[in-house]
């Protein structure tokens, strides 16, 4: 099948290694992937804050872009619930409505498309680590993803994969949120790193590279051993 | 000008409260651990009562079928309700703002020459600052319920819609009573509560008017439901001889079979108990023939701008809230800022959606704002309010109503860029350029990404983007 992978802008400028795995994955299942260079973000910056006018423009782009699409694969929960979840509602009673509609219900996020879309787990990975995993909760609550990762994860030759305390807990990031209110969204994160460290894990694993910017950004600020990495790294680990 | 942080969006000095609040109690991590280990105890009692039901999924849709019904008939509702009420003797007055129903009770004061006035929790009396008037006009008031009697004492408002002061610890309010009361033998709980209790006997007796507040009201039989853990809501309706209930309209439920459902969930939601200790149903005033109960029973329905969120299709399921703090518990917001620090009646996610309705959006967008629209609230809430996403309408509604011009401009610019590939790959290549330079101001007054690098470092800026590295392999 091709897979148009849809390539968040914080990922491409900050997490190029995250996309790059995941091309390299689905290519390695044998699928086409096209990477479409005339976009570079899903717009949920203004729509979350509430500029929807100048959400607009941005997801229009999107939709003009992947109005061909078979199957519209995007690299992070939180812009997957754009486009799957708000795109219809941004474009409620505009010309776009419907196109919105049908590109929503082709679009799935990478980790749960290869398992429910592709059926399948396992890419013969190897990462022997202890890692614990942290749920974006765009991915999580809207668009109900919580067993996929951890069906390729449970894959994954020499990972042992402990679960947190208060696992399904914001990591406080929130887009503009983290800038807007930077006490409350670094609480948020102190509170998540130290129920990830709780865990003796080495690694925070998570399908969205947004909470692990924020999450890293503390533990390297100060100074903990407890690193972060995107499941497509790790599922691409050799 | 700071890019992030405080010049980012217009505020109301209620928002610059808000973050001067946000910020001290962020930092204070003795009570942000109070609240957690509360908070996680809570969850533990909660989530096995949900298991107690055969679906607490199932009882969520049906639940909030009900109130769907009930608030999208009011009008219906509320008319069988003050009529069976007014069958049996009730007086039933009808307030649309704060200050009429204070003004209601004031008069019911004023023709009983009411001295004193005894209550029992009530949330909305909270909403129309009913102490504040009753005392204003020289009445004697006592907060009955011991989380209000602490708070009461502490003259501070409720923490917490259920659990009034949840930020206080035994120590604390062993202290308080000491310095208010003069009697706290220990710290043990039973021996506060006996403190407690003395104290307020003596109040129940002397009390011209026992104030009540409501959990439910039955159209079907002309009732009214609250439920309580301590007995002295009961004392507070049985033993003054004037009876006055404050309600909003939306507490009204079709069925008196309702209760089935709304009580347990209720309990499970707000408390993680299987059912609260008592549960009272009030229909009047003391009839011929009965032995006690008050001899005037007043209920008054409160609007204050409920059928304003009634008319707002989108966000009319607030409406269907019962107040059971399920999703002040849920919300990570609430944990690490505090009930105090929304400096609202309501607080946590309830309290941020419906207070720019009740007080004015511009003043009070900042707590819609104030959220990483995380959905733990919706997740957690009995009766499926879409929480988090009126959070997400009401920031659509005050940026379209009053954008804040300096954001707007970022967003077109933003927008301006992303739609166009050379001018992203620019942006990105002026990132990689000036971070060495920005990391040399990191986190200072000069750092245009200070509110980000206070508290956290900036991921290096990688040499090739991935679009480069797609490029170049496309060759």
């Amino acid at each position: 099948m091709t897979i148009t992978l849809f390539i968040p802008c914080f990922v491409d400028a900050l997490f190029p290694r995250a996309g790059i795995s995941m091309v390299q994955l689905l290519e390695g299942l044998g699928h086409k992937v096209v990477c479409p260079e005339e976009i570079s973000c899903c717009g949920q910056p203004p729509f979350n804050s509430g500029y929807w006018g100048e959400a607009r423009p941005v997801a229009a782009k999107v939709l003009e872009q992947l109005k061909d699409a078979e199957a519209v694969v995007i690299g992070s929960g939180s812009c997957g619930a754009m486009v799957k979840k708000f795109y219809p509602e941004l474009f409620a009673g505009k010309p776009q409505e419907e196109l919105a509609k049908k590109i929503a219900a082709r679009t799935w996020e990478f980790s749960d498309f290869i398992v429910s879309k592709l059926g399948v787990t396992d890419f013969g990975a190897k990462f022997p680590h202890k890692v614990t995993f942290h749920d974006g909760c765009h991915g999580l609550r809207e668009l109900d993803i919580k067993k996929s990762p951890r069906a390729l994860l449970a894959k994954v030759q020499g990972l042992q994969l402990v679960e947190m305390a208060e696992a399904e807990t914001c990591c406080g990031f929130g887009g503009t949120f983290a800038a807007k209110f930077p006490m409350i969204s670094t609480a948020m994160g102190d509170v998540k790193c130290a129920s990830a460290a709780e865990t003796g894990a080495e690694y925070i694993v998570s399908n969205d590279s947004s909470c692990l910017m924020h999450l890293q950004g503390l533990l390297t600020r100060q100074g903990k051993p407890l690193k972060t990495i995107h499941l497509a790294e790790v599922l691409n680990q050799r | 000008m700071s890019i992030c942080g405080q010049s980012f969006f217009r505020m109301s000095t209620f928002a610059s409260q808000f973050l001067k609040q946000a910020r001290v109690m962020t930092a204070d991590l003795r009570h942000r651990k109070i609240i957690r280990t509360a908070l996680t105890n809570y969850e533990i009692v909660r989530d096995k009562r949900k298991g107690a039901f055969q679906s607490w999924e199932s009882a969520r849709q049906a639940a909030a079928e009900t109130k769907w019904e009930a608030v999208n008939h009011l009008d219906k509702y509320l008319v069988e309700l003050v009529s069976k009420l007014e069958a049996r003797g009730t007086k039933v007055h009808w307030a649309s703002t704060g200050a009429q129903a204070s003004e209601i009770i004031l008069q019911i004061v004023r023709d009983k020459q009411a001295r004193s006035v005894i209550k029992s929790k009530s949330m909305t009396s909270e909403e129309v600052h009913l102490n504040a008037a009753l005392e204003k006009a020289g009445l004697e008031v006592v907060e009955s319920d011991l989380g209000e009697f602490i708070m009461q004492l502490r003259d501070e408002p409720p923490y917490h819609i259920v659990f009034p002061s949840m930020h206080l610890t035994r120590g604390e309010i062993k202290d308080l009573f000491q310095r208010e009361l003069g009697d706290a033998p220990s710290d043990s709980p039973e021996e506060l509560t006996m403190v407690a209790r003395r104290a307020l006997r003596k109040k129940y007796l002397t009390a011209d008017i026992g104030f009540t507040g409501a959990n439910f009201a039955i159209a079907e039989t002309g009732m009214i439901s609250i439920t309580e853990n301590e007995g002295n809501a009961r004392l507070t309706s049985a033993l003054p001889k004037t009876m006055v209930s404050l309600l909003g309209i939306e507490k009204v439920l079709p069925r008196l079979e309702d209760l089935a459902l709304f009580l347990p969930m209720l309990a499970t939601a707000g408390t993680g108990q299987a059912l609260t200790c008592y549960n009272t149903m009030y229909g009047g005033p003391r009839q011929p023939g009965e032995s006690d109960g008050p001899e005037e029973f007043h209920v008054i329905l409160l609007d204050n701008h409920r059928t304003e969120l009634l008319a707002d299709a989108e966000q009319r399921d607030a409406l269907h809230c019962i107040r059971c703090g399920a999703c002040l518990n849920a919300c990570p917001i609430f944990r690490n800022v505090g009930g105090h620090t929304y400096a609202t009646t309501y607080s946590g996610p309830i309290g941020s959606v419906i207070t720019p309705h009740l007080r004015g959006l511009q003043d009070w967008k900042h707590l819609s704002n104030a959220s990483s629209l995380c959905g733990g609230c919706t997740e957690a809430c009995p009766v499926k309010i879409d929480l988090h996403h009126h959070l997400l309408q009401n920031r659509r509604n005050a940026a379209t109503e009053e954008p804040a011009f300096f954001e707007r401009s970022l967003y077109q610019i933003f927008g301006f860029v992303a739609n166009r590939p050379a001018l992203w790959a620019v942006a990105k290549k002026l990132g990689r350029f000036g971070q060495p330079l920005q990391n040399l101001v990191k986190g200072t007054a000069l750092d245009p990404a200070k509110a980000w690098t206070q508290t956290r470092d900036l991921p290096p800026m990688p040499k090739e983007s991935f679009k480069d590295w797609w490029q170049k392999r496309k060759g």
